[in-house]
């Protein structure tokens, strides 16, 4: 079980909060030490999370975590909104591996982008996403 | 926060900073298309160098503004993509297909004087 | 006193974790008599390991001062270790000898060895003191056995750890010239890949190829796998994504050595091959590039 150290909470209700979520998250992931190719993965993964909150939900919430385990350094990303949820999860995971952004939520790109993957949704409830990017190699500091 | 857009001879400049909202890339794709039609450009250059995340909307806009561009009879080159946001966009399923792409300034008015050179 | 960032025991906790050794249990009358007695006969005992080491013929890889000089510390920190009931100096200790000794090509089964060899001299020589009060030596052993465990278990681990941290540096230096870019012309780059590509690796070859392209203002880039024997759907799409990424930096990618199994992984997931540029091996890649780049190598003009 990791160890959470330190919580940022970005409320998400305009397009202008999607890039103060990710600028903070792209600034945590560099406190963390995170890697310039993985910092803007995870600047990029919280920016299309941010932007589905903002296109189907109106408004929610992205929380951003450092994360500890015993051997490495990793950031949690939470979005959550009290929207109208997703119908089908599974269609919307679907991997096309050509998401031309156009349609659908992005949620298979989003998934490629990160280490691990969670999310629930119930309709006329909302819908919460987790995930997680680990840094690369760590034994150093 | 507005994108400066600048005149070279046939070509249009625009420089995008960083943390652009929504509603910035909005104003640059109409304020393109209307200077593109004012100015009877050939070629619009967008340089994204300081663009430190490129999503899956900033990518749908860009595509949209070369489509809208195209339609004036200009091209569109989107130089300046660093390799962690390229590796990232990719990730992602982004490839801005259909839209023209170089390394960075240089290359992208190279690139462009070369294809009107042949032209004429 | 510092405190300690250690997990609670549960999934995912790769390090062993122990309760801190309960004081009650070892009432410290008793344990300051063992400590003593480890203290008092450590000339002794150590020159008894130190017999028992060579004997069973462990660390053959250091010489015999070098043995010395190293039994003498883990001694002196096992026996540290049993007096405080505290292990992070030792487990330092053991980092720190193991990152000395690996590179002279000693190996976990004698580390382990050692430190259990260590651990029977000291029993032994605790029964030879206790044996005419049974109750007394069951008391100190009792006091002694989980400690010593402890210890064994912590040097090991430290040990095991050490060992992990430089395999993965070696395996990541091995990638490193494994995949070298290679600029053969201006603005031609060559990416020859050889042997197994792991889905890490694939990643890294192509954040190492975009760094590249940007570095030498590349404009076209041959990526070479004749050498690639296979490639699962994973890494298949790296090389799709590195041929895209690439795009968006400017630079035309060609791909030659395309075997027709991995052609055929290619086209399983999607991509279509009259669109990627393909040549059939590396010489045939390079002229084309270099007509992309515009070199006239045989002097027919190509009119574009």
């Amino acid at each position: 079980m990791a160890v959470q150290v330190g919580e940022i909470r970005v409320p998400i209700n305009s397009d202008q909060d999607i890039v103060l979520a990710r600028q903070k998250g792209r600034s945590l992931a560099a406190d963390a030490g995170f890697s310039a190719v993985d910092s803007t993965l995870i600047a990029t993964a919280i920016s299309e999370l941010a932007r589905n909150i903002v296109s189907y939900a109106k408004k929610g919430e992205i929380i951003l975590q450092t994360l500890r385990e015993s051997r490495r350094k990793g950031i949690l990303i939470i979005a959550s909104d009290n929207g109208p949820g997703i119908p089908d999860i599974r269609l919307a995971l679907r991997d096309g591996f050509s998401t031309s952004g156009s349609l659908g939520l992005g949620l298979p790109g989003v998934r490629r982008l990160v280490d691990e993957f969670q999310i629930a949704s119930a309709i006329g409830q909302g819908t919460v996403v987790k995930v997680t990017k680990w840094r690369q190699d760590q034994q150093e500091e | 926060m507005e994108v400066p857009i600048l005149k070279q001879g046939e070509f249009l400049i625009a420089t995008i900073q960083a943390a652009l909202s929504d509603a910035d890339l909005e104003h640059l794709r109409l304020a393109l298309v209307q200077r593109v039609v004012r100015f009877r450009s050939r070629a619009v250059i967008v340089d994204v160098t300081a663009m430190d995340v490129m999503d899956s909307f900033a990518s749908r806009t860009l595509r949209e503004i070369a489509l809208m561009i195209r339609l004036r009879g200009a091209e569109t080159v989107i130089v300046g993509i660093q390799p962690e946001v390229a590796f990232a966009m990719v990730q992602l399923g982004l490839t801005l297909e259909g839209v023209g792409t170089a390394l960075d300034l240089e290359e992208g008015l190279a690139y462009l004087n070369q294809k009107f050179k042949n032209i004429n | 006193m510092a405190k300690r960032e250690s997990p609670p025991r549960g999934a995912g906790s790769k390090e062993p974790n122990y309760p801190e050794l309960p004081r009650n249990e070892a009432p410290p009358e008793l344990l300051r008599e063992l400590v003593a007695h480890l203290r008092q006969n450590r000339t002794h005992l150590r020159e008894e390991w130190l017999r028992r080491i060579s004997e069973t013929r462990l660390l053959t890889a250091m010489t015999k001062e070098e043995i010395f000089a190293e039994a003498t510390s883990v001694y002196d920190s096992y026996v540290e270790a049993l007096e405080t009931g505290t292990f992070e100096a030792l487990q330092a200790y053991a980092r720190n000898l193991s990152e000395r000794i690996i590179p002279r090509g000693v190996e976990t089964h004698e580390v382990i060895g050692i430190v259990l060899l260590l651990r029977d001299v000291l029993a032994r020589s605790l029964f030879a003191k206790y044996q005419a009060d049974s109750e007394k030596l069951n008391r100190i052993l009792d006091a002694y056995e989980p400690a010593a465990n402890r210890i064994a278990n912590t040097v090991a681990v430290g040990f095991v750890q050490e060992r992990e941290r430089v395999i993965r540096q070696q395996q990541e230096a091995i990638r490193e010239l494994s995949t070298p870019v290679l600029q053969v012309r201006e603005r031609l780059l060559i990416l020859p890949i050889i042997g197994v590509i792991d889905p890490q690796r694939a990643r890294q070859l192509t954040e190492q190829l975009l760094r590249g392209i940007r570095t030498n203002r590349a404009k076209v880039v041959v990526i070479d796998i004749t050498g690639v024997a296979a490639m699962d759907v994973t890494v298949a799409n790296h090389l799709v994504q590195t041929v895209e990424a690439s795009r968006l930096l400017g630079a035309t990618v060609i791909v030659t050595g395309l075997s027709p199994e991995i052609a055929q992984t290619l086209v399983t997931i999607g991509v279509d091959l009259g669109k990627m540029n393909t040549v059939g091996d590396l010489q045939g890649g390079i002229e084309q590039a270099e007509k992309l780049l515009g070199y006239k190598v045989v002097p027919v003009s190509d009119p574009r």
